[in-house]
């Protein structure tokens, strides 16, 4: 197509006639002779237990092969728990017992010949409750907090010794920022296709891990992990809401078991905001001090996250807060408030993208304190090693980005002064903020085949949710065979290929890349050694200490954003016409499709900032807004431009293909870029997110 | 979505012949379709009447418009009667919705539409005085951030979705249906109920009639005319609030006045006193600020919406400052 | 220093794609599967009673059908094209676009049975024997994709929109709607007429230079 194929190149996405035809096979579209449709059902209180549910009438309406309750789900082992550990394996609802935790939790599965017959007996399940108190309101609940628990880290992290260094500050900032709960809202929705043939079972299921969902789904029904296969070449978007195997999955299975038949069970659109994870709402306490020159000598930045009543799940909000800046003193920690709503889970850019919408605007508000350049403010407090541990990073170079970005967005002609800069009705305002993301990998192993015909297939069971997985591994493999692209098939989506971490935490380029890359190399040192197709060599990649305190140095991206908003101040109307950005990120392996990563995070991010927010009906804790019409995710007409560009950089530190991964960083930074901006346009700062108009009039 | 019985109408006669109270009629099925996979609509019948004969737009001798009830909401928009001479109600058609609802949804059909409070359209929320009369608003002491500031009661805090309906609002439009009894018209302005204490009723028309035609009545609009929608994001979404504003000027004097607010009430809402206030005055900054003070007397806020009153009042400014050319 | 890049569309663009690159060739093998067929699942189904016949990209089709059905639950379940997505199933998204009688509409809300008589395009329907429509082409080479699920009814609006505009509709945001007023397709223009179609991996920069590519502005 264009570009040669080689690593970095713009190379057409493989994968991509496929997706332009209507010819990508997702979840619920792979054809399984005598599939019957499953429909779940939730429930309609927050706490309690179900009383009786009597489907005398549903058994009895056309089409009707099974209603699956407590009362006669499989029994499984553990109660349903053999694969809890969370936040990998989560607690799920499988109908092992009566109890109701949270208003939308599954409770039943419907199952008939037709979807129109499944989705209407679903509807004539007669239901009663026995209520219990439920905890819904986050401000009561938060009362009584409880400790976190993070995946990286400790939930207390403190360094130097902030509370002194905070009393000899000149300046300080003290402010409470809010994020709102949130849904993922993928356009696919979650599905599966449980099929079994004897005691093998396979799921096509809608999944960032299909391994993770192997093992799970395996472990939870008690059976051996061999006889579990899952298939998924496509996934319609995941970011992180199908990093994990719900309910839903499980169901399936079981209900496929008890009905005798294949069962797909998609979810409907409502039925994602609540069993399926989303990003909980945080409450952040921020306390910046610095001097008069501009040093930040220390910063207190406190979280309280909600989770429920069942797994503990914790926002990371304070991961960001330990590398973001040069403060030599600080101390994070995080807490939970439990509440009777669904468990929430990692959201793109866990903890970064909700962080940095706090540090970034306490930063900007320490800036105006300052009378300083929020960017000036930003450069004098550079990162050059871990502030939180001291240690050197594996490659950084967030100068270049606050640099380049600045110079493509013409930062020099912005007036400092807020209100001042106008067009016509319009107050224009120009944000600044730093986006950062960890970096991580994952074992993985990979296996490349010399076929008979000269071309090559490159196996791995990893994933592709729009990420461009697909065409840089066959650019990897092209790239180490010394062959063109169109040589190349990769695959992937399926546990019969070799095992591949979960798509989240934006590590598949890091961790699929590098095995890729060694299995390409094991083929060719065969190939030259005169072996003759069919050939195939397994390789594997897997980093040094997988263990973050043994780590030598630290691994992060970074990012430089900038941004401008348009605001009437009249009618509160907020637009953001203009981002531009600058990552540091390590090695690009298409620019193509790391482009367009960049510019989806920017969209989620604008989204965040502009207009996301599940609301939570006080009194029966169900999600008023459980759809797309009142959800509202950006639509084309709220994008205008963005520009993205990124530095040379090659981190082969972390691994051997230079690459850090990006599927995430584009969302950070964006929500605190635009509070600043909407500071420095109508002099309001507003630190609760989503900017709605009404907290602009 | 429950089992029911489907016929396609091919005259009016039978429309109404085959209309009853456990049945509907589908036009475009837009909302209808949407309401009954919500469960939230339940008809066992449905007589589709999108193939009727209603589908002309055509001047009238008094020189006004007549727009079949089936006449589907893009192409009200784009024809170039509704264009040259009611500009406002193309406009207001074409901030509702998406192109591809716009293309599906028809003129009766879009009146009929019933509200997005959530509490409505949720089943699992258990009081709701207009799907359950009696059983109580959930909204009132709930999230009404949506919600309505203008002629609600303690029955009913919902709003009328409609872009379409405000402009017809404030063209003084007439709705013209037919029933086993007859033909009659009704006023657009007459056409949606308050919520009073039948929240369950949202129009005056009867369950027998059919919605054939809207007439508009000629006037002097089309230069000075503006539809304002105000929304969370910038398209394909509901109105916090909206606004019709149409002006005829004798020179620098408004000689007539109309003002329609959407996202405010059970009905879009004509501020006649605002538009009294513009009477016979310059339409200058004052007269434009006392009518838009005006257009929100009597706003009861409720805990959540009292942005909505200063957003109301100055989108009723902004919509008469480019009606009449200022901004 | 890179940047954000994409290539000029090619030349050859309506050779298009069938054989270039490995995953193409899979395209060959679904072909191979032959022409769907309606899947008579519900041929035992007491509800299906009607009898529809409409054309569906050139081909007439007569199914029997329960009156509930869809015509994205039509196309995804019983006649096995699953090239229509369903996003929401409640008209909120767009993923379902579909051309019926060459507009776009929102196939969940369209039940099957009214469709008597009618033509119905679908995004299998685009791409002529084996030549790709040019929409599919410049999605293809700017990128105007991710994970691939919105992408279906994203093309199929873009097609109507070029239909619309090239008949003088005008949008929201046209500053005079009289007909005389000229419109010009700028890029709010593209912007506000696609916004019946969410795009949750954010691709709209690029699905925006696809469109104008295919309205025949070439890059802006």
């Amino acid at each position: 197509m264009n570009g040669k194929g080689m690593i970095g190149d713009p190379l057409t996405r493989v994968d991509g006639p496929l997706k332009v035809m209507g010819r990508a096979t997702y979840a619920a579209e792979f054809e399984v002779p005598g599939v019957a449709y499953g429909v779940m059902v939730r429930s309609t209180i927050p706490s309690g237990t179900i009383a009786s549910i009597d489907s005398t009438v549903a058994r009895r309406m056309p089409g009707v092969l099974l209603v699956m309750t407590h009362e006669n789900a499989p029994r499984l082992p553990a109660k349903g728990r053999a694969a809890v550990k969370p936040p990998a394996g989560r607690e799920m609802s499988l109908l092992q017992d009566a109890a109701v935790r949270y208003n939308g939790e599954p409770i039943a599965v419907v199952v008939a010949a037709t979807l129109e017959q499944a989705t209407d007996a679903a509807a004539h399940l007669d239901i009663r409750y026995r209520a219990a108190d439920a905890v819904l309101d986050f401000d009561q609940a938060k009362k009584d907090p409880k400790p976190a628990k993070m995946l990286r880290g400790p939930a207390e992290k403190k360094w130097g010794d902030a509370q002194s260094a905070l009393e000899r500050a000149d300046v300080k900032v003290d402010a409470v920022y809010t994020t709102p709960m949130e849904h993922h809202n993928p356009m696919e929705p979650h599905g599966t296709i449980a099929e079994w043939k004897g005691s093998e079972l396979t799921l096509y299921d809608a999944t960032q891990y299909v391994s993770g969902a192997k093992e799970t789904v395996a472990k939870t029904l008690g059976i051996p992990p061999e006889k579990v296969r899952v298939v998924c070449p496509f996934v319609g978007g995941g970011f992180g809401c199908k990093g994990s195997a719900w309910s839903h999955v499980t169901l399936a299975a079981m209900a496929a078991r008890k009905a005798g038949r294949p069962v797909k069970l998609v979810l409907e659109r409502p039925q994602m905001y609540g069993p399926v994870g989303g990003r909980p709402q945080t409450e952040q306490h921020i306390v910046l001090g610095a001097m008069r020159d501009g040093r930040i000598v220390a910063l207190r930045h406190e979280v309280l996250s909600h989770t429920s009543v069942f797994e503990d799940f914790t926002e990371p909000s304070t991961q960001p807060t330990r590398a973001l800046y040069a403060w030599p003193n600080g101390d994070t920690v995080q807490k939970l408030a439990k509440m009777n709503v669904g468990t929430p889970t990692f959201q793109r850019a866990p903890g970064e993208a909700t962080g940095t919408f706090a540090i970034e605007s306490a930063i900007d508000e320490l800036a105006y304190e300052l009378g300083m350049d929020p960017l000036e403010l930003r450069l004098r407090n550079h990162a050059d090693v871990e502030p939180s541990s001291g240690k050197p990073w594996s490659s950084k170079k967030l100068r270049e980005c606050y640099e380049d970005g600045a110079r493509r967005f013409g930062w020099s002609r912005r007036s400092a002064r807020p209100g001042s800069m106008r067009d016509g009705r319009w107050l224009v305002g120009w944000g600044v903020a730093t986006a950062t993301y960890p970096a991580h990998r994952m074992e993985a192993k990979a296996v490349a085949i010399m076929n008979a015909d000269g071309t090559f297939t490159v196996r791995s069971g990893t994933q592709d949710l729009g990420t461009g997985t697909y065409t840089i591994c066959s650019q990897i493999a092209a790239e180490t065979l010394g062959v063109p692209v169109q040589k190349v098939r990769f695959e992937l989506g399926d546990t019969r290929f070799p095992k591949a971490p979960v798509s989240g935490g934006s590590m598949t380029a890091a961790s699929v890349g590098p095995a890729v890359r060694a299995a390409c190399l094991a083929l060719r040192e065969k190939i030259d050694a005169g072996g003759k197709a069919p050939l195939q060599a397994e390789g594997s990649a897997k980093p040094p200490a997988e263990d973050e305190e043994k780590k030598t140095h630290a691994e992060r991206s970074f990012g430089a954003l900038f941004g401008e908003v348009r605001v009437d101040p009249e009618l509160g109307i907020l637009r953001v016409p203009r981002v531009v950005a600058t990552y540091s990120v390590g090695r690009i392996l298409n620019a193509k499709t790391a482009a367009s990563q960049f510019q989806g995070g920017i969209v989620w991010g604008l989204g965040m900032a502009l207009m996301e927010e599940s609301i939570l009906d006080r009194r029966t804790g169900r999600i008023v807004n459980a759809n797309l019409a009142e959800y509202h995710v950006p639509v084309n007409a709220d994008i205008g431009s963005i520009e993205v560009a990124w530095v040379d950089e090659n981190d082969t530190g972390f691994n051997d293909i230079g690459a850090r991964g990006i599927g995430e960083i584009g969302i950070t930074g964006v929500a605190g870029m635009v509070a600043n901006a909407v500071f420095h346009a109508t002099g309001k700062r507003v630190r609760s997110l989503p900017i709605t108009l009404d907290k602009l009039l | 979505m429950r089992s029911f019985e489907y016929t396609s109408a091919r005259s009016v006669d039978e429309a109404l012949a085959g209309i009853g109270p456990d049945a509907k009629f589908l036009a475009g099925g837009t909302n209808l379709v949407d309401l009954m996979k919500g469960d939230v609509e339940k008809p066992a019948r449905l007589v589709d009447i999108s193939a009727l004969p209603l589908t002309d737009i055509a001047a009238t001798p008094a020189g006004g418009v007549r727009i079949g009830a089936m006449v589907r909401n893009s192409d009200c928009a784009s024809h170039p009667l509704i264009r040259e001479r009611y500009p406002l109600l193309s406009q207001a058609l074409l901030a509702g919705a998406s192109p591809q609802l716009r293309n599906m949804a028809s003129t009766g059909g879009n009146l009929m539409q019933r509200t997005r409070c959530y509490y409505f359209y949720d089943t699992a929320f258990d009081r709701c005085n207009k799907r359950v009369p009696g059983s109580g608003c959930a909204a009132l002491e709930g999230y009404n951030r949506i919600h309505a500031i203008l002629g609600a009661s303690n029955q009913c805090v919902a709003t009328h979705p409609s872009d379409m309906a405000v402009a017809l609002a404030a063209l003084d439009a007439m709705v013209e249906v037919l029933g086993r009894s007859g033909a009659r018209r009704i006023p657009a302005t007459q056409f949606h109920r308050l919520p009073g204490d039948t929240p369950h009723l949202d129009t005056n028309i009867e369950p027998d009639e059919l919605i054939v035609a809207v007439e508009l009545p000629p006037n002097g609009f089309a230069q000075r005319s503006h539809y304002l929608k105000v929304r969370d994001r910038a398209s394909y979404a509901f109105a916090l609030v909206s606004v019709a504003a149409a002006l005829e000027m004798d020179g620098n004097t408004v000689r007539t006045a109309r003002i329609a607010m959407g996202g405010v009430a059970h009905k879009p809402w004509r501020a006649m006193e605002a538009e009294s206030a513009l009477v016979g005055r310059r339409l200058d900054a004052a007269a434009i600020e006392r009518a838009a003070d005006a257009s929100v007397s009597g706003a009861r806020p409720l805990h959540d919406n009292a942005f909505k009153v200063a957003l109301a009042k100055r989108s009723v400014a902004r919509a008469l400052e480019v009606a009449g050319g200022a901004a | 220093m890179s940047r954000d890049s994409h290539d000029p569309p090619s030349e050859a663009r309506r050779r298009f794609v069938l054989g270039t690159g490995a995953l193409g060739a899979s395209l060959g093998a679904i072909d191979a599967l032959g022409a769907p067929k309606d899947a008579g699942n519900n041929a035992l189904a007491p509800e299906a009673t009607h009898r529809v016949r409409f054309r569906l990209n050139g081909e007439t089709r007569e199914l029997a059908l329960d009156p509930r059905v869809t015509l994205l639950d039509a196309l995804r379940e019983r006649l096995r094209m699953t090239g229509t997505k369903k996003g929401c199933d409640r008209g909120q998204c767009g993923a379902c676009t579909v051309l019926v009688d060459g507009r776009r509409v929102n196939s969940c809300l369209t039940l099957a049975v009214t469709l008597e008589g009618k033509e119905v395009t679908t995004i299998e329907g685009l791409s002529r024997g084996g030549a790709a429509h040019p929409a599919q082409v410049a999605f293809l080479e700017r990128d105007a994709f991710q994970c691939g699920y919105c992408t279906p009814g994203q093309i199929m609006s873009c097609v109507a929109l070029v239909d619309e505009y090239r008949h003088g509709m005008p949008s929201y945001v046209s500053r005079d709607v009289r007909p005389g007023a000229a419109i010009a397709l700028t890029d709010d223009e593209i912007r506000e007429r696609m916004s019946g179609n969410i795009c949750r991996c954010g691709a709209y920069v690029n699905i925006v230079a696809a469109v104008r590519d295919v309205a025949g502005g070439g890059k802006a």
